[in-house]
């Protein structure tokens, strides 16, 4: 580490019964020496004391304060205090830093207790239901928006922002979001061929890999991708318009931010959102095709026959109903996150992790609906 | 021993026929710039005249496409690390907007380099925050609070206070003025004399106030047609460039400099 003690003199003091005498350099690199030495420092005694700094050869602001503390613990022990007597150049330091009054010592923040954490636990409780509580009117607030920009699609659609956002979330995802079903595909299918070759069935890895990919994992790894991708983003992109004070502007220019920023993020992604899903299906399927051929020999007719009686249209549109739904979670959670930001840089971070980890536990949330709302529907 | 007064004429900083080039776009063309130990010396120029980046390019941010520059006789650009951090210890910056860091609290702000460089017990170093927030003048309650709780100005001084937080020998100074009231403002200014002549430092200041310029610099540089003209404000505005006339002579010029 580099060091601040450089060449200078040494910065030394003493003690005697009716004298401080201080000399040397008394500056920011001695300070931490000086500061364990002088705290050892035996104020009490009888009688007055003169401080001789004459003998010092350079002073900053921190020698200055240590000095300055130091006659204030002398006096406090009931000595007269005279001087410092100090060289000329040093003086208006002295005064100046005199002059600002002593303050106290910065307090510790307090102790965590029991109590307090309690509290902290019911706090974020509360936090929490408002939270959802305020989401729900968001998205009342949003559904009434569209509604009107419904009524009059010239004015309040904007064409060309919902197709950049087709292509930012949608277009720009393919490969990401093709290659990660392409793996859970394969995982699938080796995991499956492994549990059902104990019963030699392992032909029903493709039942497996049908109706698992179909109805579940191809759109719940979509939500997860999309969540992580363009929900952060949209939190990103409108939070930092925030600290910008760029909503503002739009404000004050009688813009309607609902129109110009959340709407053309929700359709677009729910316009998105199915396609995707759609193509992770095939990609997850095409994954379980490579890994059955060369784990199991499966030729890809055969595979496709299978698959064939193993699922029909429901399973498909079970699947994909739900894309929408989440593209709508994503879009409101991200967007409304972004709305929150304050007007500080360490806000955006915060909010756009907040903004994944909600988008992502409500897609789950949401998953979890309607696996029963179906199982009720006998779907 | 060396006296203040002995090393008055010493240059602290010298740059030497420096460069700075976007491109075909030439920002600063073979511009020398000395400043002497103990003054103050204001940077002004028209917006996008690079000010700032002469500013950034002398710390060390940048390297300069052509040209030397000099900090306390050591080269910057090409000084190897611990050389580096050496003289980062002995400068200290105060950046437009302060630049404090917003996850820690003021006096947490001020102890980071003490911390890094020194080794001060937390006691010590709590008493030392505490002191320099009084110093730059700023309620005693400052320390506790999170950049984000304050106002413009008072987000410039606790800047100021990070700055000082080493006892640097030079200060470097990004539009310390702006965004200012004028009575904070000239709060600042008598501050920043009162520290440069008890502390003894160096400043160099980017500014374009020129009440400020009037009440604490002792020299001016004018960064015009890529190039530096130095000189007291009463030598300045006898030069016959048109920039640094209308500059100092324009409405605003003739009211701030008034008195002078």
């Amino acid at each position: 580490m580099a060091s601040l003690e450089s060449a200078r003199p040494e910065a030394w003091f003493r003690l005697e019964r009716d004298r401080l005498e201080l000399g040397g350099a008394w500056t920011i690199g001695a300070s931490a020496r000086l500061d364990r030495e002088l705290r050892c420092l035996k104020p009490e005694g009888e009688g007055a004391v003169t401080i001789d700094a004459s003998k010092l050869e350079k002073l900053d602001s921190s020698g200055a304060w240590l000095l300055l503390r130091t006659r204030r613990a002398l006096e406090e022990a009931g000595r007269q205090v005279t001087g410092p007597d100090l060289p000329e150049s040093y003086r208006p330091l002295l005064e100046n830093l005199e002059k600002t009054k002593p303050v106290p010592a910065v307090k510790p923040p307090k102790p965590k207790t029991f109590l307090r954490r309690l509290y902290l636990i019911g706090k974020g409780a509360v936090n929490a239901c408002e939270q959802g509580w305020k989401m729900l009117g968001y998205l009342g607030r949003v559904t009434v928006e569209a509604g009107e920009a419904a009524a009059r699609p010239k004015h309040n659609l904007r064409i060309a922002a919902i197709v950049t956002q087709i292509e930012e979330t949608g277009i720009n995802a393919l490969p990401i979001v093709g290659l990660l079903s392409f793996l859970i595909g394969v995982v699938l299918a080796y995991q499956g061929v492994d549990q059902l070759a104990q019963f030699g069935a392992e032909i029903f890895t493709i039942n497996i890999l049908g109706v698992g990919l179909l109805r579940e994992l191809g759109g719940l790894v979509t939500a997860i991708i999309v969540a992580g991708r363009s929900g952060s983003a949209f939190t990103a992109q409108i939070g930092t318009m925030r600290v910008n004070q760029e909503i503002d502007a739009m404000q004050t220019m009688g813009l309607n931010t609902i129109d110009t920023l959340v709407l053309p993020r929700v359709i677009g992604l729910v316009v998105v959102m199915p396609l995707l899903t759609f193509y992770a299906d095939v990609m997850g399927l095409i994954g379980g095709a490579v890994m059955c051929y060369f784990d199991l020999g499966i030729t890809f007719p055969v595979f496709l026959r299978q698959l064939d009686q193993a699922i029909d249209m429901s399973t498909f549109m079970v699947g994909i109903i739900k894309a929408p739904v989440f593209a709508i979670v994503i879009a409101l959670v991200g967007c409304y996150e972004g709305f929150q930001v304050e007007r500080n840089a360490a806000s955006v971070g915060a909010l756009t992790t907040r903004s994944v980890v909600e988008a992502i536990f409500l897609v789950i949330v949401l998953d979890a609906a309607f696996s029963v709302l179906f199982s009720v529907l006998e779907i | 021993m060396k006296t203040q007064a002995d090393r008055k004429d010493e240059v602290v900083i010298r740059v030497k026929g420096l460069v700075t080039a976007f491109g075909p776009k030439v920002i600063h063309d073979h511009l020398d710039l000395e400043v002497r130990r103990g003054e103050i010396l204001g940077l002004v120029g028209g917006s996008g005249s690079g000010k700032s980046l002469l500013l950034s390019t002398i710390i060390g941010l940048r390297r300069p496409t052509e040209g030397t520059v000099e900090v306390l006789g050591q080269e910057i650009g090409f000084a190897e690390g611990e050389k580096m951090r050496a003289l980062e210890m002995r400068w200290g910056v105060l950046f437009q907007e302060g630049a404090l860091f917003s996850s820690m609290t003021v006096a947490e702000n001020i102890q980071v380099p003490l911390r890094e460089y020194t080794g001060m017990d937390q006691q010590l170093m709590d008493e030392i925050a505490a002191m320099k927030i009084a110093l730059v003048g700023l309620p005693e309650d400052t320390g506790q609070k999170y950049p984000s709780e304050l106002s413009g100005g008072m987000k410039k001084r606790a800047g100021l206070a990070r700055a000082l937080a080493l006892d640097p020998e030079l200060l470097f100074l990004d539009e310390p003025t702006s965004g200012l009231d004028p009575i904070s403002a000239d709060l600042f200014d008598q501050l920043l004399k009162s520290l440069s002549q008890s502390l003894g430092l160096t400043v160099v200041m980017v500014t374009h106030d020129l009440d400020s310029l009037r009440a604490v610099a002792t020299r001016v540089a004018v960064l015009v047609d890529r190039k530096i003209k130095t000189g007291t404000i009463a030598e300045l505005r006898r030069d016959e460039n048109d920039w640094i006339q209308d500059y100092f002579s324009g409405p605003r010029g003739r009211a701030a400099l008034a008195e002078a």
